[in-house]
Order: C-alpha cells, then structure tokens, then sequence
C-alpha cells in the first residue's frame, strides 16, 4: 500500500480500537444470548428450591390428594391438576376442530380472497385482547348468558356425572369456554400457514386424478400439512395449561374436586393466582410445589411438541 | 401476418366443422381463447385431437401451448381471474358449458405433470388412492400392479409398495404419476412438459411407454423439446406468439399450423414453423 | 370397466359426494363464523360498555377505596400511568438484551451447538406461564429485599414483564436478521467493514422494520398482562410523583380490571370496563400499527 493510498484512508490499516470494539460487541451480545439460559435455569432452580419442603413431606402423594386445608396444613394439589389437565384438553377437543375448520375456510377458494383475508385478520386480533378483560367479558356477559343453558343440560343430564351440579356462576365449563376463545387464534394462524405451505403441485395431482375439493383436503392437503398443525395444537395446549387471570376469574376457585363440569373448580394457575398473595409458611412451598408440577407438564408439552413437528414433517420428504 | 392467419383460421374451421360429429375425433377446440384477469393469453384456437393418437403442441416458450392442454381438463379453474371463451368439445359435449361437473371431466381427462408430484402416500396408495376415489370396484393388488407395469416402473417398485412414493428418484416418480393416471382409466391423457425434469435415460424410457399407451389412450403432449415431438406423436400443432397490437403491449399466443407430424417437420406450410423447426429462433 | 361412473358430464347435485362438498361448504363457513364472533362481542361489549364510562374524570383522578356509599368511584388515573411506566421499564432491560441475544443468534453463530440450545431454551422460556415468571420475581426480588429494601415494587412488575417480553425480542431478531440477504453481508465485508459496523450500519437497519414490529408486539402484550404484576407490583390507588416511588407498589390497568371486576360494588366494576375501553384501543392499535410497518417495509425491500 503506497503512502497516497495510507494518506487518503486513514482506516485502511485497522486500528486496535475498532478491533477492540468487535471483541467486546462479540462478547456482549454472547452474555445477552447467554441471559436466556440463566434465567431459564434460575426460574426452575428458585421454584424447585423453594418446593423442597413440600416435596421431602409429601413426595408423589401430592399428586393424588385433593386435601388443601392451610388451618391443618394438609395440602395435595390433585384438584387443581385435574383441573389444569381437564381444561386444557377440552378446550383443545373444541377449539382444534373450529380452528382448522377455519383455517381451510380461508385458504380454500370458497368465498372471495378479501373476506376471507378480512377473516383471517379478526381472528388474530382475538390474541391481542388480554386474558384479564376476557375474564371481565367472562363474568358479566358470557356466564349469564350462557347460564340457562347450562341449567337446561342440567336439568335434562343432570343423571350423568359430569352435569350433576346446578351451575350457579363460575364453573370448569365457562372456564373451558373463554380457553376455546384464546387458544383458537394460535391454532387458525399456525393450521393456515401450514395449509399455505402445501405446495399446489399436490392439490393439482389430486385435482388431476378427479378427486372433489373436500375429498383432496381431508385425503391429501391436511394429511401433507399435519405436521404444522399438530404444532399448533400442541403450541395451543401449553398455552391453555398455563393460562390464569380469565381462568381465575370465572372457574369459581374451589379445591372441592367434582366431576360435574358446572361447579367451581381450580387450575394450578388460578390456585396460585388466588392464594400466593395471602399464603405463608408451609402454604408457600405447597404452592410452589404445584407450580413446579405445573412448569414440567408446559416443558413436557412443549418439548413433545417440537419432537411432533419433525417427526412428522420428515415422513412427507 | 394477421390475414394469412385469418386465412388459416377460415379454412381450420370449416374443416373441423365436418369433424364435430367424427367419431374418430377425441377432443375439439372450437375458437378457444383464453385470457388471464383480462390479457388475452391465447387466441383462436381450432383443433381436432384424434382418437389413440399423440398429438404434439410444440413452440416457443410463452406461446400458450401449457395454457391450451389445461383448459382440456379445466385445470385453468384452479387460477383465479382465468376465463375461456369458445367451445371445448369431448365426447359431443362442451365441457365448459355451465351444467357440466369439472370432477367428472377430469376423471375422464387426465393430466401428468412437469414437475413429478406423487401424493405424501406411499407407492401403493398413491394408485390406490385415485382408483378408490374414481369408484373403483376390482382386485386393487392387480390394478397397482398393472398400472406400474404399463408405466414400466413395477420392477423398481415390486418390493417397496409400502415405501412413501418420495422414495423413488425423479424419473421413476414420474412414471408413478403415469401409473396412477392410467390406473383411473381415463380417456385422454393429457402431459405438460412431462420429461423436462428428468434427465435423458428416464425421457427415453417414458418415451417408449408412450409409445404403448397411445394404444389404449388418447394422448397430448406438450413439449419443447421438437426432437422428441418427432419421436413420440403422430400429430403436432405450433403455437406461436405475436405482439397484442400495435397500442397494446405483451404477446398473444396463437396456433399457427397443426397437421400430421411427418408432413409439419418434413414440409411444413408456414414459414415460420419451418423456422422453428430448425432451430432459427425459440 | 372396472369403475362405475356415471354416463354423462353433467353435474348432478343429488350424487353423495356433491352433497358432501356442499354440506362441507357450509360447515366450515359457519366454524369461521363461529371463530370470528367472540372478537366482535368482546370488543364491541368493551368499546361500548367501556367507553361510556369514560369522561374526564375517569382518566385523571385516582380510585377511591371500594364502597357503596360513594357517589364515584374515582378514576383510572395513576393505573395508566403504572402502565405504562412498567412497560418501560420491562423495554429498557428486555429490548437490549432481547436485540442483542437476537444479533448473536443470527449473526455470530447460526447453527453452532450453543446457538441451539438458547433457540431451544427461547421456547421453553415463552412457555412458562405468565404467573411462574411473577413468582420467581417475587421470590429473588420481594422477599428478598434486595433492592434497596424495596418489597412489591414497580421495579419488580418491570422485571417481571421483562421476562415474557425476552423470549419474543429474540426470536423475532433471529428471524428478521436471518431474511437480511447475505449479499448485503458480503458488500459489507467487501469494502473491509469491520463485524460491528456491518451489525450496525448495515444488517441492522435493513431488518429495522421486522423488529421493530416484533417489539411492538412484545409491549402489547406486556402491557396487558396481569398475573406477573399481581406478585410483584401488587396494586396502588396512588399517583407517582417521583423516581423513587418506582420502588413502592405501583398501579396497572390489568391489575385494576382484575381487583374492580371481582368487588361487588357497581361502580368498582365500571372503573373496570373503563380500563378495559383504554387497555383494547392500545393494544389494538399497535397491533395494527404493527401490521402497517410491516407492510411499509415490504414495500421498501421491494425497492431496493
């Protein structure tokens, strides 16, 4: 390099300050990447930490007593763990139908594209409203109107077990409702994508060979975008699982556990919601011991989901 | 240019005129035009497609001819703003008249594809799967097996039927597609650039199946390659392009001779196909 | 022939699979129906319900102690306030460190073994609940004291929304730097830039818009959220009138709907309807906010 050239660009050599300032760029954004990890492993280390005391005195009776007295500090969150799973998965058998269904309605040319796109975008903005006004909504206007209904089911049913209580306001039922509400929009949004992703090559074939529209969605394009809306669904669950503040408002926060799906009942979230703020004591790790459980049935869930992702994407490749 | 083609337009239509009723007619193109969102595509066309003959549509790239073998099996219903004007005559009908069912027109019209598109089944459902939905009645085993012999693939895939069909490799998942359109027993079948992917072993082979099916099939190909149009059909139609007009701009394709293969690459009428034919421009 | 078919072309309307389709048809028209109506009756009970408890009054005074003697109920004042202030807080600790997290992903290592377990450790973290992430706080921050002696605090509900925030930043700045071109890197490298500058100058603003929609979304949600704040921030009725009031219990618009919605008293419960009426139109408007920078950036990269 002549001495012209070193004149003009003063930088063509590289000065160490500028080297110094890729090596310490380099290395603050390793330690933000990093925070990711450490927070992760904080969280299930203070959780586990503070369950301790409830562990060593229960251990896995906890899962399958439905005893939770703070005045004889007796806990075993079985209540509350039903409740969790019996939600989530009803509201999931609901909403995976009505959310799939939906999301082959607008990828499908049934209707003109701009009402279909006009559709899909409302469905979106469904995930935008908070979980605490949806509660709001729940407890003024969804549950009394929704209510004699409910009663009539009772009043019909109410030999089975599951409709054997008067619904008198809050309840697992409602609470299973406004869960279809939150979780549809994850569910429409991940199946219509994966709808999309189905090259068109496929649904010509099956065009070609003279099958009819919905003979080539059920026996071809959902089978080819499986994988995606499995994601979805299982992405749906473990949001459903772990969902609090409109499922606290309306499930009637009772540890009494019941088969009917009109009473009042508890998730491990809405317990926590409802008693952390009061609880001290053995209470506390009782509660944290909950919380635990419920921290490795969302990791379960969305670990399970992932692994579903690919395995069934690799069968169609 | 535009009053000899008049011309040309004159004369194919009052022959095929006489063919309607011709029973050794398969397909009929009756002054077809089609446009995309209203930009006309292809204009005029007129022509008879024989019965168990391989009829060829060859031109250069933009001509229409994929466009014009679509609207035979009303795949150009799946492309939204996509309308056809004239009459498509199969089997004495119009098939674009409003009463008629598109699903019933292509389980007696069916089409192979460019690129190889087996369904995510495995090799024996993807025969299987068109035969059930076409209402199928017989021993499915000896239908599969049947298909992938004719489709000279059965001895590649004898011992993997239950292997998903992605298993096979390029040329050999074409003819798959071959199989499982000839399983459904149509009348016509219709093929879009079928070797264009495939490489020059697996052209040659599906080459000689064609050979094999014109004598239960009717059969169009469209293809760029003209030496293979040479080889494999017994009729070939040129499209050709023109510019729309003199304040419009974009091309317009456009059938410019269609007459038996020997005579089109031996002594073509029109200049211009003579020139395709060697090799001065497409 | 092995097939049975029918003789002829025509459509016939009475054929099992004709009536399938058109039944399927309707089907799937009334599930988008369906799926499409809770939107239209959360948000219409909201603007409505809500809006006509809004007047000058609801948005500047503080709420007064619940009780049915009262003539008002107050107002929503400081919860706005506490909004919004948290929210702020939860941008400046988790948009840094979400961004950054975010560049080293993209950019640094795209597919090295430690790249994969923070993406994979990212999920995990977006799928704890929103309640376990208050907790935590509460456990390493409020009981602990740590922060100057502070208990429930601002600063704790700040920390606590950080945490549901981070997982969002990272992953939409993984995902935006990696739909950069890589010849834009290679011009860069080109003319001899050095990592940081090409990060700054280059890569960076090229992705802006995407993640800049991705924060957008990030602080929507935040700002909605209840139960991290219900164990940490805890609730106040009281305007902030300084800094350090940051490390005292602080008000927010969630909490206020939770706690008013489940008093008995009737104008407890409008002062709820209010908030939410201001909670839905925030949220709703960066959510199409959001949309429209993203349209603009598309059109933009269509430019270049």
């Amino acid at each position: 390099m002549d001495k012209a050239t070193r004149s003009k660009f003063l930088l063509k050599t590289r000065p160490t300050s500028e080297k110094l300032v890729d090596i310490g760029f380099k290395n603050i954004v390793v330690a933000m990447a990093s925070m990711v990890a450490v927070i992760l492993f904080c969280i299930f280390a203070v959780v586990y930490y503070e369950s301790t005391e409830s562990i060593s005195r229960y251990g896995l009776r906890f899962l399958f007593s439905s005893a939770w007295n703070p005045v004889t500090d007796e806990y075993g969150a079985f209540t509350a763990i039903y409740g969790t799973l019996f939600t989530s998965i009803a509201s999931l058998l609901i909403a995976v139908p009505l959310g799939v269904g939906t999301a082959i309605f607008i990828t499908e040319n049934i209707i003109p594209k701009y009402i279909r796109d006009v559709i899909g975008i409302m469905v979106e903005l469904l995930a935008a409203i908070p979980s605490v006004v949806l509660g709001l909504w729940a407890v003024f206007i969804m549950e009394p109107f929704i209510r004699p209904f409910f009663n009539i089911i009772y009043e019909i049913f109410g030999f089975i077990p599951f409709f054997s209580t008067q619904p008198l306001g809050g309840g697992m039922m409602p609470a299973i409702l406004i869960l279809v509400i939150m979780i549809l929009p994850i569910i429409t949004s991940i199946s219509k994508d994966s709808l999309n992703q189905v090259p068109s090559k496929l649904r010509q074939a099956a065009y070609g060979i003279g099958a009819s529209r919905w003979t080539t969605i059920f026996k071809v394009i959902i089978p080819a975008a499986i994988s995606g809306i499995t994601g979805g669904a299982l992405l749906a669950l473990g949001r459903a699982m772990g969902e609090t503040m409109a499922v606290t408002m309306i499930i009637g926060n009772s540890n009494n556990f019941s088969w009917s799906i009109f009473a009042p009942s508890y998730t491990i979230s809405s317990m926590l919601a409802n008693q952390f703020g009061e609880a001290d004591g053995s209470q506390v790790s009782s509660l944290m011991y909950a919380a635990l459980i419920l921290m490795i049935l969302t990791l379960m869930v969305n670990v399970f989901a992932q692994w579903m992702v690919k395995k069934l994407s690799l069968k169609y490749q | 240019m535009s009053i000899v083609n008049n011309k040309m337009i004159n004369k194919i239509s009052s022959n095929s005129k006489k063919f309607i009723n011709d029973s050794s007619i398969s397909v009929s193109l009756d002054n077809v035009s089609i446009k995309y969102r209203n930009s006309v595509a292809v204009k005029n066309i007129f022509c008879d497609i024989k019965k168990n003959q391989v009829t060829s549509f060859i031109g250069p790239s933009g001509c229409g001819k994929s466009t014009v073998i679509r609207a035979i099996n009303r795949m150009n219903d799946l492309i939204e703003g996509c309308e056809l004007s004239g009459r498509v005559i199969f089997e004495g009908t119009d098939i674009y008249a409003k009463e008629i069912d598109p699903v019933e027109v292509r389980r007696r019209i069916g089409m192979v594809f460019q690129q190889p598109n087996p369904f995510p089944k495995s090799i024996y459902e993807n025969i299987a799967f068109g035969a059930r939905v076409n209402g199928f009645q017989g021993d499915m085993d000896q239908l599969v097996e049947e298909s992938l012999t004719k489709a000279a693939v059965w001895d590649e895939c004898k011992d993997k039927l239950n292997e998903s069909g992605y298993s096979l490799s390029g040329g050999q998942q074409q003819r798959l597609c071959i199989a499982r359109t000839i399983a459904i027993e149509p009348d016509v079948i219709l093929m879009d650039e079928p070797c264009s992917a495939l490489d020059p072993l697996s052209t040659l082979k599906i080459e000689e199946t064609i050979h094999e099916l014109k004598k239960s099939f009717t059969i169009i190909i469209v293809t760029h390659n003209m030496q293979q149009a040479n080889r494999v059909s017994d009729f070939t139609a040129f499209f050709n392009t023109e510019k729309k007009g003199k304040n419009v701009s974009g091309k317009v394709g456009f059938l410019v001779e269609f007459g038996k293969t020997k005579n089109m690459f031996n002594s073509p009428k029109q200049k211009s196909t003579q020139d395709y034919i060697s090799g001065k421009f497409g | 022939m092995n097939y049975r078919s029918q003789k002829s072309l025509t459509y016939n309307p009475s054929l099992s699979r004709n009536i399938g389709n058109k039944a399927l048809n309707i089907i799937s028209a009334i599930f988008a129906i369906i799926s499409v109506l809770p939107l239209i009756l959360v948000i219409s009970y909201v603007l409505i319900k809500g809006g006509s408890y809004i007047n000058l009054d609801t948005l500047i005074l503080e709420p007064e102690p619940p009780g049915d003697d009262l003539l008002s109920a107050g107002g929503i004042g400081p919860a706005i306030i506490g909004t919004f202030v948290m929210t702020l807080i939860a941008s400046i600790i988790s948009i840094p460190i979400g961004v950054g997290g975010g560049i080293y992903l993209a950019e640094y290592s795209k597919s090295g073994k430690f790249a994969k377990f923070i993406r994979f450790g990212s999920n995990v973290l977006a799928g704890i609940p929103s309640i376990i992430a208050g907790v935590f706080i509460y456990a390493i921050i409020v009981s602990t004291k740590i922060l100057f002696g502070s208990m429930f605090s601002g600063i704790a509900g700040g920390f606590s929304l950080s945490i549901l925030m981070l997982p969002t930043i990272i992953k939409t700045t993984d995902e935006a730097l990696k739909l950069v071109p890589d010849n834009l890197r290679r011009a860069g490298f080109g003319v001899g830039a050095s990592k940081f500058t090409m990060i700054s100058n280059i890569t960076l603003p090229a992705a802006f818009s995407s993640i800049s929609t991705g924060i957008l979304l990030a602080l929507a949600r935040a700002s909605g959220e209840t139960a991290p704040l219900i164990f940490t921030a805890l609730f106040s009725r009281y305007y902030i009138t300084s800094f350090e009031d940051i490390f005292y219990e602080m008000g927010s618009l969630s909490v206020l709907i939770y706690n008013f919605a489940l008093e008995p008293y009737e104008s407890q419960n409008q002062l709820a309807w209010a908030a939410s009426f201001i909670l839905v139109v925030v949220l709703l408007s960066l959510n199409i906010l959001s949309r429209w920078i993203n349209t603009l950036g598309a059109f933009s990269k269509n430019k270049v």
